[in-house]
Formats: C-alpha cells, structure tokens, sequence
C-alpha cells in the first residue's frame, strides 16, 4: 500500500483540483480522499506538488529492435519516467517495422523485461510503411498495439488512406498521420522563411503539412475513422483541424514542446534544431499555443527522436531529422502555458493525460479501481537540464543547459515508483 | 582598423568599416600582381589545405595562385578523389586535415553551414570559399573591389542581379556587403528563383522579375550564371530563360551608360549573357579574376598571422 | 620601476639642418642628380625622401622622382606578431630598370628593414644601383648592412629607443632618446 499525502490532486476528467490523498493498493487506486486511514501503507509526501493522472505520451521512438545505439526501451522509458511520463507509445519505424504481431510481442516482451513505464506500441498502417499494401492491423492488435501509423511519412496516397481508415475503424482503431506532401517537401531541411533565405538552406513551406491535413480530413469525411494528426506545427493545419471538430468529425491532433516553443528563426548551423516537421513561424506558434490553450489541441506528445552523436554530428543538411523529449516536455509546457498565464494547470494536465487518453480511447482518472499510474510535479521546482546528465542514450536536444521553472518529481506506475527526483 | 576575425566564414556579420578595410588591403595585394616578379617570401613556410569538396576550377585556382605568390604552400582535397566519398563523415576528413597542421584551411562544400561546422570543431583560420546556398564572401569582395575600382566608390549605387537568386550564395554575399554601403538593390529572375523573403535580408532590396524595369538607371549589372547542378525543382526551359532574361547590348543600354557589367563567372555566352555584352567594354568579368587573387592573398596574410591570442570570434 | 630618461639628440633647428645638409652631401657625391631617384621607406622615411628632394631642386632645379616603398610583407619577423599588421601599399611610379636609386629612412637600427627594402626593390625589377640615406644611424647592427649618407651617429643599447619626429607626421621635427635608467 502506498498513499500519496498532501497533494493537490488536479484531475480534469472529474474536473478536481484541490489538496487530497490517494491510497494506492497494489496496481489501483484504492481510494481518493482528504483524510484516509492508511496505517501500514508506505507514504509519500507530496507537499507541495501536483499530483495528476499519470501522463502518456502518444509519440515516441524508442528505436529498439534495429537502432539500439540510439536508444532501448530500457534507456527510453528511463528517460520517460524523468519526464514524468507512465506511459509512452511508440512508433513502428523501427528494423524490421511493427506491420506484424511478431514484431508488436518482440515490444512487449522486451518492455516487459526491461521497461519501468507502460509501453503502448503502435503499428504501422502500411506493410513496411512502404505505402503499398495494408499491414496486419487485426493480428496486431490482438497482440497490443494502440493505433496505427506509418509516421515518418504520410500514408502514401488518399486511396490508401481511405482502405486504412476503413479497416482500422471496423477495429476500432485510430489512425495517427504524418501530414506531409512529398513533393513540396523535397529536399528541404528547415521551414521556408526568411530564416532559410538567408542560412541558405532548403526551405519547406507551412503548406507541405497543411495540403495534406486536408486530404487527410476529406478522407476522413468518406470513412468516419478516428483520425490523429501527430506533431501539427501549421496554423492553417489547426484551423482545418478545427473545421473538422466544428462539423463533429473524430479528429484530433498533437504538438510537440519544441514547436510551441522555438520558431525558424532559431536555428543556426546545428542538427540539434533539425526536425520533421520543421521549427514553425512565429505565427504558428502563437497559433500553436493559442490552440493548446483553448482546447483545440487534444494532447502534447513529445515525438521523442534519439539519434547517435555520430549521426547528428555532421552538416546540416546531411543529418536526420529528430529531437529528444522526454525529460524536457512538462517544464516546456508549464513555462509556455502556466508560467505565461495562457492557460490553468488543469488545462495543461488534461493535454498529458485525458486528452491523450481519449485519442487512443482510453481514460486517464484517478478514482478507485483504475490503474495507479501517477505523475506527480512542482510547478515551481527550478531546474537546468543538462543533455549529458539525460538517461536517454541520445544527447540530440535543443535544450541542452536550458533552465527551467517547474519539473516532474515522482513518477508512479502500476503503484511502484517508477522514478523520482533526488534533491 | 585591423581585422580581428580568426575566420572568414561570410559576410554578414562583417561591418563596413571591417569591409572597407578588408577592401583596402586588398589593394596592396593588387599592387604586387603587376610587378615583374609577383611571388613573396611573406607566407614561406606556411601552408593552406584547400578543401574543396565541391567541384570547381577557377575558385580553387585562385586561391591557390594566392598562397604561391604569397609563398605559401597548398595542398589540395578534392572531394571525388578523397575518402568523403568511402563514407568517411567530415568530421574526421577535417580532422585528418588538421593533423597536418595547415595554417589555414579554405573550405568549399556543397552543404549550407559545412565551413561553420569545420571552424567551431580545428583549431585552424577557415575561409569560406563557398558553402551551398550560403555564402561566397571571397565573390563578394572581390565583386566590391571591382565595383569600387571602376567607379571610383560603393556607396548608394543602383545594383541589380539576374538570374537564379534563390540558389545563389554570390548573390547574398554581395547582398550583405553591398548594403552596409547604401546600395540600392534590386533582385531580378524568373518567379520561381526569386523567394519574396530575401526582399528582407537588408534594408533597401527591390524584388522585380522583369528585367527590363530592373535595369532601369543600374549603375552595377551582375548576372549570375544558370546553375543546373543546383536544381533540383523543374528547371526553366533554356529557351524562356534567354527570351526574358539573357543579358543582350540592347537591355544593357537600359541601365547607366558606364554601368558596370559583372559575372562571377563561368559564363555560358548564349545562355545568360550575349557574347557581345560578354566581351563589351562594359564587362569586368577578367578584373573580377585579376582581384580575386589579391582579395585572397589579402585573407591569406590576414588570417594566418601569428599565433592565435585568446578566443577571438568569427565573421560570418 | 625602471625610469626612462629622453635626451634630445636633434632639435627641429638641428633636424631641419641635417636633412638639408644630407641633400647636398647627395648631390655632391652623386654628380648627375637626374639619373637618382628617392624611395621614402613608409612611415618616415616618406617625408624625408621628399624634403630631400627638395633640397636637390632647390640647389640644381632638377626633380628627382619620389617612390613609396611598403616593406611589410618582406619582413622576417611576421611569424613573432600577434597578428598580421595592415599592408600598406608600394607606390613607385616609375620603372626600377636600369635606375640608380637612394633608400631613405628615418633611424638604421639592426638593417633587417634595409635587407626587406632591398628584397622589395629587387622583385620590382632590377636597379643599377642602390643606396641608402639615413637620417640616424644607431649601430647594433645583426646584418652586414651599411648607410651612404648618415645624419648622425648616435650610440645605443638594445634596450633604448630612438624616436624620429617628423612635422608630416608628428606635428613637430626632433630625434630623441630614450634610455632606461
């Protein structure tokens, strides 16, 4: 038995926030309350600290099996738990992709023995991801995947798209989407703008992502599948999500920390700000945080990418595209939306956890009998994140030596402690 | 006013003073190029690694004509002959260059930023000779030399450059120095090679695909050549290209009467430029070469001086 | 701490005497003043290149040509410097062929600025002859190097500093020294 004391407990599924123990019995929850008789029960002071619903992560690639230099799931979920996250979805672009079961219990079977927090796979929409013919989304599913994707790209055509929605919806099943146009995209290694201009760099225009969210919720109209688009960086793609909400389609969508935080005019001659989708406009950053604030956006999601030094460590335009994010993700948050006064705390926790939750068709509470993940934080802790002190394999942040007001303390999963923060 | 840079990396961060004087002793350099005997002891004993990992023959030929007349040694990389294309990263080519000790290397590279990257990792003076899309910064200069010398001063001239603007780094290099001294410029090509962005770059820069408004009353016409290995969208077809934008005598005459015609070069005569323009008494095409060397030599003694003092930052 | 005492060697009386007086022992020496020409050493060897060939004009009426020699990229000692000093240029208007020409300067010291002048001279072509005028010669020489016409001998140490002031330049004429106590 654990019981969690003295926390404000924020939970915007039950629309709570107020100071409140939680017995833990076991993987439950047993019981929330202001006073709760637990003698016997291991405590945890939570003076001071947030106590929420335990945060997932829709987006992330743990690179295990095929890039283990990068990163495991051991190394991964590590790196998660410093970032207060219980439970992480991973994406299939690893060797050989998640298009089968063998692949999806290879996860399930290494996170059994090595991960500390959930790990939710997700497979790929395509076989191979190669755009071509559908992948085994039943047998995957009965091994466990939460959705399926071919992020990295965009599913390769709308009538490919249109077969995959509508075999994904008879198995209830969201499809997650990497809006991208090929073609516009092409070559290009940053967000076209003055920025690209004048680093003489390859730009990549805002409609790249944009044409295709159209296509993606046109298609959408025609099969009624639940549709995610993952890591939006484009106003004009938030507003079509938001048309799309407004004519009561299932559509939802993500953003990465890095793009309600940084824009184009950040990056300077260093792959640590090289990413697909590129860094954004200022416009769409306010666009972005404006979105996260007022509900249009369902959920942050880190689209944690590790890659090894040697790989990062070469000319702009020659290395791949990714930043990590676990550890970083919920001081950006608080920073962009608390701190600024943009949004209250209870609206940052549903973009961790309910909003999140409902995109895979889950819940994210706190009540008795469901599952004791917790992510408990300060809002006021101060902190430096130094990328060689990241329990990722992977030092590829823009982050690196960035202070921070707010940070995760505790991460509970399945009752046991998954992680907490040394003082 | 002395240059306190340890590299030459572009011209950006690069203020008119510092041109000016980059310019003037430049100059000196120019001097020594028409005596009899142009080699000098100055440099005897230091070496330059030109690494050019792009090809080109009339860049690399000049910097190497530079460091011979300054008595410096070269030795030379060249990217289709060298292990960059056994996969070797350019991490350790650099660092292998390094390990011979070179006093100075000049790098070209097909990737915006690669000469920035070499700088921030040896300890060696870099020279930008041409980093992708970026920066040419010895163009640049050598195109203000040129410019200065024929007319007698830079400052708040009408410039126009033709061509492929979006793909070419000449064109922002001369961008950069030419409106720290009031240039008045006016960027000219096809829509599709003409980003709107680049009207933002500097303080008075006019975008006009036509290209006859765009020579109207320009004291300075540079006309950039068709790049085809930089394409990679639909090229223009060569037709269209030389129907509204070669450089004929007749569009020449739009501009001042002693207006000054340049070309980086090489020059494709027929295509971007009419041979008659090419060889009229307009074209400053071969002084633009006369002065790449002395610019060179100039960078050369600047950047090799002595041993380094301290963390001293770089320009561009 | 070591106090540095200046004497004065010259006074602008006594400086504006000794060019003079340098000019006419030129002259006398040189016979045809016409074939000569003066290449002033920057900095201060300008100014003094050309009062001396005021001197020879207003003795003879003949003009002899003025060049100005820039010697820093002939130094030997640029690898020693923190940085790369600025490159002035080297304005001869004539051919060097063939020409007698007098170097001037202002003080000759170890005669390594001499050995670059030559080296300078040389690369422009090839001269009949070459001489050198000076306005102070301070001994210590670590070259096998020796001035035609001197204005005054002066005796130093390594550790001394002889100054030339030039009205051009310094907005006064007088030589001094400097001496560490």
């Amino acid at each position: 038995m654990l019981l969690i004391h003295n926390g404000r407990v924020v939970d915007p599924s039950r629309s709570f926030d107020g100071l409140a123990n939680v017995l833990i019995e076991g993987e439950s929850i047993a019981r929330v309350g202001p006073k709760l008789d637990a003698s016997g029960a291991e405590r945890f002071d939570a003076s001071g600290l947030v106590v929420a619903p335990g945060f997932i992560d829709l987006h992330c690639h743990l690179r295990e099996p095929g890039n283990e230099p990068a990163e495991t799931i051991e190394t991964g979920t590590r790196a998660a738990a410093r970032g207060g996250f219980t439970a992480v979805c991973c994406m299939p672009n690893t060797q050989p992709v998640n298009d089968n079961a063998s692949v999806t219990r290879f996860i399930l079977d290494r996170a059994a023995a090595t991960a500390i927090v959930r790990v939710w796979p997700i497979g790929a929409a395509s076989h191979g991801s190669l755009g071509e013919g559908l992948a085994e989304f039943a047998a995957m599913k009965d091994a466990g995947i939460v959705a399926v994707t071919d992020d990295g790209k965009p599913i390769a055509n709308a009538k490919l798209l249109r077969h995959v929605m509508e075999y994904a919806r008879s198995l209830d099943l969201p499809v997650i989407e990497h809006s991208e146009d090929a073609s516009l995209f092409a070559g290009g290694v940053m967000r076209e703008g003055p920025t690209s201009v004048r680093l003489g760099l390859r730009g990549i225009p805002a409609v790249a992502e944009s044409i295709c969210v159209a296509r993606d919720v046109q298609v959408c109209t025609l099969t009624g599948a639940r549709l995610h688009i993952a890591h939006m960086s484009a106003r004009e793609s938030l507003d079509l999500v938001r048309e799309a909400k407004r004519r009561g389609l299932p559509v939802t969508c993500e953003v990465t920390p890095h793009h309600f935080t940084l824009t184009d005019e950040d990056v300077v001659y260093d792959s640590r700000y090289k990413m697909n989708p590129p860094l954004a406009s200022r416009d769409d950053r306010d666009a972005l945080l404006a979105g996260l604030a007022d509900g249009s956006v369902d959920a942050i999601a880190t689209d944690h990418a590790p890659h090894t030094q040697a790989s990062k460590e070469v000319e702009f335009d020659r290395a791949p595209f990714g930043v990590t994010g676990f550890e970083t993700a919920l001081s950006l948050a608080l920073e962009a939306l608390v701190h600024s006064g943009r949004a209250p705390l209870s609206r940052l926790v549903e973009l961790f956890t309910a909003g999140p939750a409902r995109v895979l068709g889950k819940k994210r509470v706190i009540a008795p009998g469901e599952p004791a993940d917790l992510t408990l934080f300060s809002t006021e802790h101060r902190w430096t994140f130094r990328a060689s002190e990241s329990s990722s394999k992977s030092r590829n942040t823009p982050f690196d030596g960035r202070s921070f007001h707010g940070a995760p303390m505790a991460t509970i999963v399945a009752g046991r402690v998954a992680w907490r923060r040394e003082n | 006013m002395s240059f306190t840079f340890r590299h030459l990396l572009g011209t950006e961060a690069l203020s008119r003073g510092e041109i000016a004087f980059l310019l003037d002793q430049s100059r000196a350099f120019q001097g020594i190029q028409k005596q009899p005997l142009k080699k000098l002891a100055t440099l005897r004993g230091k070496s330059a690694v030109l690494a050019f990992f792009e090809t080109s023959t009339r860049t690399r030929i000049s910097f190497a004509t530079a460091a011979a007349r300054l008595g410096a040694d070269t030795m030379n990389l060249q990217a289709e002959s060298s292990s960059t294309q056994k996969g070797e990263s350019l991490v350790d080519t650099v660092r292998t260059l390094e390990a011979m000790k070179p006093d100075v290397i000049v790098i070209r590279h097909a990737a915006s930023g690669a000469p920035h990257f070499v700088a921030e990792r040896l300890g060696i003076p870099v020279i930008n000779a041409g980093d992708g899309l970026h920066e040419h910064p010895t163009q640049g200069l050598l195109d203000a030399l040129t410019i200065s010398d024929r007319l007698g001063l830079l400052d708040a001239l009408n410039v126009t450059i033709v061509g492929d603007i979006r793909h070419s780094r000449v064109a922002r290099s001369n961008i950069h120095i030419l409106s720290k001294f009031g240039c008045r410029i006016t960027l000219c090509g096809p829509a599709m090679w003409l980003p709107p962005e680049m009207a933002s770059m500097a303080p008075s820069i006019r975008i006009e695909p036509r290209l006859e408004e765009a020579l109207r009353g320009a004291n300075v016409v540079m006309v950039l050549r068709v790049q085809t290995e930089r394409l990679r969208e639909p090229a223009l077809p060569a037709d269209e290209y030389i129907r509204l934008y070669q450089m004929t005598p007749a569009r020449l005459a739009l501009a001042q009467p002693d207006a000054v015609l340049m070309h980086p070069g090489p020059m494709i005569r027929g295509l971007e430029i009419d041979p008659a323009v090419a060889d009229s008494p307009q074209s400053s095409v071969l002084e633009q070469v006369t002065n790449g060397v002395a610019v060179r030599m100039a960078l050369l003694y600047l950047l090799t001086g002595g041993a380094p003092s301290g963390a001293v930052p770089q320009a561009g | 701490m070591p106090t540095r005492e200046k004497t004065q060697l010259l006074s602008a009386a006594q400086t504006g005497r000794t060019i003079e007086r340098l000019g006419h022992e030129i002259v006398e020496k040189t016979g045809e003043t016409h074939g000569i020409a003066l290449i002033g050493i920057r900095r201060r060897g300008v100014p003094l290149a050309h009062r001396l060939a005021e001197t020879i004009r207003a003795a003879t009426g003949a003009e002899v040509p003025i060049g100005v020699l820039d010697i820093t990229l002939y130094r030997d000692d640029l690898s020693l410097a923190s940085a790369h000093p600025v490159v002035q240029s080297t304005e001869i208007p004539f051919c060097v062929d063939g020409r007698d020409l007098i170097l001037v300067d202002d003080v000759l010291f170890t005669g390594r600025t001499i050995r670059a002048a030559i080296n300078g001279l040389f690369d422009l072509g090839r001269p009949r002859r070459v001489q050198l005028c000076v306005l102070v010669d301070r001994g210590l020489r670590e070259l096998p190097i020796e001035a035609n016409y001197v204005g005054r001998r002066v005796e130093s140490r390594p550790e001394d500093l002889v100054e030339v002031h030039l009205k051009e330049i310094d907005g006064e004429d007088r030589v001094l020294l400097e001496r560490a106590a």
